[in-house]
């Protein structure tokens, strides 16, 4: 069904012959063990993806028609968009990170996940914390800090949700049967550990201990930048720099850019999110300029590499997982350099305070992080169930709706976020006046929002309806152990 | 890890950290001051209901932007201005005006109150979404109550009703009130030009008067 290329993944992946001539009842093992926890975070991310997708939409409606469920407090736009970012960001974005994140270790390393049941105890609390997270901001509880919007008794379930599932990550990649440590361990592991200490320090500084005045603004919006740079992007990139390879039967171009580019990008990517102008001394904006041109570098190297891994390669026919993946390696670059070109003065005077910014997030976090992980999961799901995907007509409507919407959304505010600043820059055109030209792209991007949710419906959908197949076989009839056999038998043969 | 954690951190953390009041104006007087009573309760307001979520309260450098030409500030601001606040709301986009001298700019308490309940009803073609739940409906006892909202044409409530405004709008409207950061500061001056009429304007009690003429609207 996924038509992928039958080529094992540490051959594409540039590994040595050696471990190229693994064994496939190993790597057979390493995906059965990774069915039960990963499918629960999967299934939780997706329902959080769909959920925080509508409360999107909602805040999106009421940026240009502010009478829309207006009378209730709860429902306030100032606390439906933080709570979509909540639900966004902590219930699909970090679940689902996790979720194929252990899959990989598992896979890469040929070893069994380790300590399932602490990660299932961990993803239920930590679903449990962002449940709590959205209900206290849609409830008034917020700490009125972007991206750290969560009460604060609710981050400390999360820290040790986390860690309860980031310590399995841990103690698998130790006890790995393959040795050396494939670009994308290397990412995951970064990330594994960067999470937790930005987290940690934006928390004890603006919610338990918090700091005084501006410095407050530094280090929130710090969190902001960093929880996507250091998080969100090294898994995405962790899943591009396996699928790239893999799926066009093709060891990686080059390790040495490889290991340029994953340096660069610890070394400079944390060096932002304070634009120029904010109130707090200007070597601060000054560093996140330089960070932001710095960032050039391993985003040079990190393109070399593909585009000579993949240059002239053509993946399988009908290969729905390298649509996801080409997109989101595509929309990398774009991110990227919106990114870069945005914290510039000249172009930071216009779209600093502006939607733009927007447009750029839901680029990395649609367009980089989603579709990656999408391409993920339609990989790696029938590996570790057993079980093929039940539509591909789904799966079609899902890459289809996912892409309009995502160029949608991201277009309309990039573009609404520079005529925003252009009529706000120039003081003759009365506020109401200047905004009144930005409120046809924030149709355009709510419309975006609602062509996504119809994407990560059709997307649920079809795992729930490959988790019913999949419970139907393994856990219901009393032939099970036959249906395992049979079931095991084929998808060896499709490793 | 450490390097960022250093500049991003540590590094402004000793620059800023130990900021204090520093004396300003003829008399030597403390800035800034920290908020009592309604007006503190009413940064909670302000950050329970997400109010940064569309307006910032920093006012741009002059030549950076339109903030000083839109009069929304004589100077630009600065990290001292905010050395009181509990939660520094500064705000990342602008879907609605910069606040940081509302108090300044607006100094009318009905308009603000007006403008919570239905933005509409003070600002043509506003994105800003109604607050009614910062309001109770209740029938007219007697005489209309001295604090009902003066709403008039479509905007009004039907006959034999009013609409007052609960402790936490008149929390919240204190707080607006008290969005005031002029006074010329050693790392801020006022620009040059109009700076002696301007200084002194702004570090008295009249500054407000001074600012009404400015644009409601800008």
């Amino acid at each position: 069904m996924t038509g992928m290329n039958t080529q094992s993944s540490e051959t594409a992946a540039g590994q040595s012959p050696d471990q190229s001539a693994m064994s496939k009842s190993r790597v057979l093992e390493a995906d059965k063990s990774c069915s039960v926890p990963v499918m629960f975070l999967l299934t939780w991310a997706l329902a959080w993806l769909v959920g925080g997708g509508i409360l999107a939409v909602v805040s999106s409606i009421k940026l240009h028609g502010p009478g829309f469920l207006a009378g209730s407090a709860w429902l306030t736009y100032g606390r439906v968009q933080p709570a979509s970012i909540h639900a966004l960001l902590y219930g699909f974005g970090f679940q689902a990170a996790i979720a194929v994140g252990l899959w990989m270790i598992a896979r890469l390393g040929q070893a069994e996940l380790m300590g399932r049941k602490g990660i299932l105890l961990g993803g239920a609390f930590w679903n449990l914390g962002v449940c709590l997270g959205v209900f206290g901001i849609l409830g008034g509880a917020g700490t009125g800090h972007p991206m750290l919007e969560m009460p604060g008794f609710v981050s400390p379930l999360l820290l040790v949700s986390y860690s309860l599932m980031g310590v399995w990550a841990l103690i698998t990649l130790h006890f790995r049967q393959v040795r050396s440590l494939y670009v994308s361990q290397w990412y995951l592991l970064a990330a594994l550990f960067w999470f937790p200490w930005i987290f940690i320090a934006a928390q004890s500084s603006l919610v338990f201990h918090p700091v005084r005045g501006a410095l407050q603004f530094v280090i929130s919006s710090w969190y902001g930048h960093a929880v996507v740079a250091l998080w969100l992007v090294p898994v995405a990139l962790a899943v591009l720099f396996y699928f790239i390879p893999k799926l066009l039967g093709r060891p990686l171009h080059s390790k040495h850019l490889a290991t340029f580019g994953f340096w660069t990008m610890a070394l400079f990517a944390g060096w932002g999110g304070v634009q120029a102008g904010a109130p707090v001394p200007r070597w601060i904006s000054s560093v996140c300029i330089v960070g932001g041109g710095l960032m050039l570098l391993p985003l040079i190297a990190v393109g070399m590499n593909w585009w000579f891994t993949a240059r002239g390669a053509k993946p399988a026919q009908g290969d729905f997982v390298w649509g996801f993946i080409r997109f989101a390696a595509v929309a990398f670059f774009a991110a990227m350099l919106l990114d870069i070109g945005g914290r510039t003065r000249v172009i930071g005077e216009v779209t600093d305070l502006t939607v733009f910014s927007s447009g750029v997030y839901a680029l990395y976090f649609y367009g980089v992080f989603g579709m990656s992980i999408a391409g993920a999961v339609y990989y790696l799901v029938p590996k570790i169930t057993q079980t093929e995907w039940p539509s591909a007509q789904l799966i079609r409507w899902h890459y289809l709706g996912s892409m309009v919407g995502t160029v949608l959304i991201t277009a309309a505010l990039v573009v609404g976020g520079v005529i925003q600043g252009l009529r706000l820059n120039n003081a003759d055109i009365a506020f109401v006046d200047a905004l009144a030209k930005t409120v046809p792209f924030l149709g355009l991007s709510t419309l975006g929002g609602l062509i996504l949710v119809a994407a990560n419906v059709a997307f649920l959908l079809n795992l729930v309806r490959l988790l019913t197949v999949c419970c139907r076989c393994c856990c219901c009839l009393p032939w099970n152990g036959t249906a395992n056999g049979n079931k095991a038998a084929a998808v060896g043969a499709n490793l | 890890m450490a390097v960022t954690w250093y500049g991003m951190l540590v590094a402004p953390s000793r620059q800023m950290g130990g900021q204090q009041q520093a004396n300003v104006g003829p008399g030597n007087e403390r800035y800034p001051i920290p908020r009592l009573g309604p007006a503190h309760r009413g940064a909670e307001v302000y950050r329970s209901n997400g109010c940064a979520y569309c307006h910032t309260q920093q006012v741009r450098p002059q030549g950076y932007g339109s903030d000083f030409e839109r009069g929304w500030g004589l100077r630009m601001s600065a990290a001292q201005d905010f050395l009181f606040e509990e939660t520094v709301a500064l705000g990342q986009v602008r879907m609605g005006p910069d606040l940081a001298n509302v108090g300044f700019r607006l100094t009318d308490e009905a308009w603000h109150y007006a403008h919570l309940y239905n933005p509409k009803s003070k600002v043509t073609g506003s994105l800003m979404p109604q607050y009614p739940f910062l309001f109770k409906e209740q029938p007219i006892k007697g005489s209309p109550s001295g604090d009902a909202l003066v709403l008039t044409g479509a905007f009004a409530p039907p006959t034999g009703v009013e609409i007052v405004p609960t402790k936490e709008a008149r929390e919240l409207v204190a707080y607006l009130m008290s969005l005031k950061s002029q006074v010329p500061l050693f790392e801020t001056p006022l620009p040059a030009g109009p700076k002696q009429d301007a200084e002194a304007t702004a570090s008295s009690e009249g500054a407000g008067n001074a600012q009404t003429n400015l644009a409601l609207n800008r």
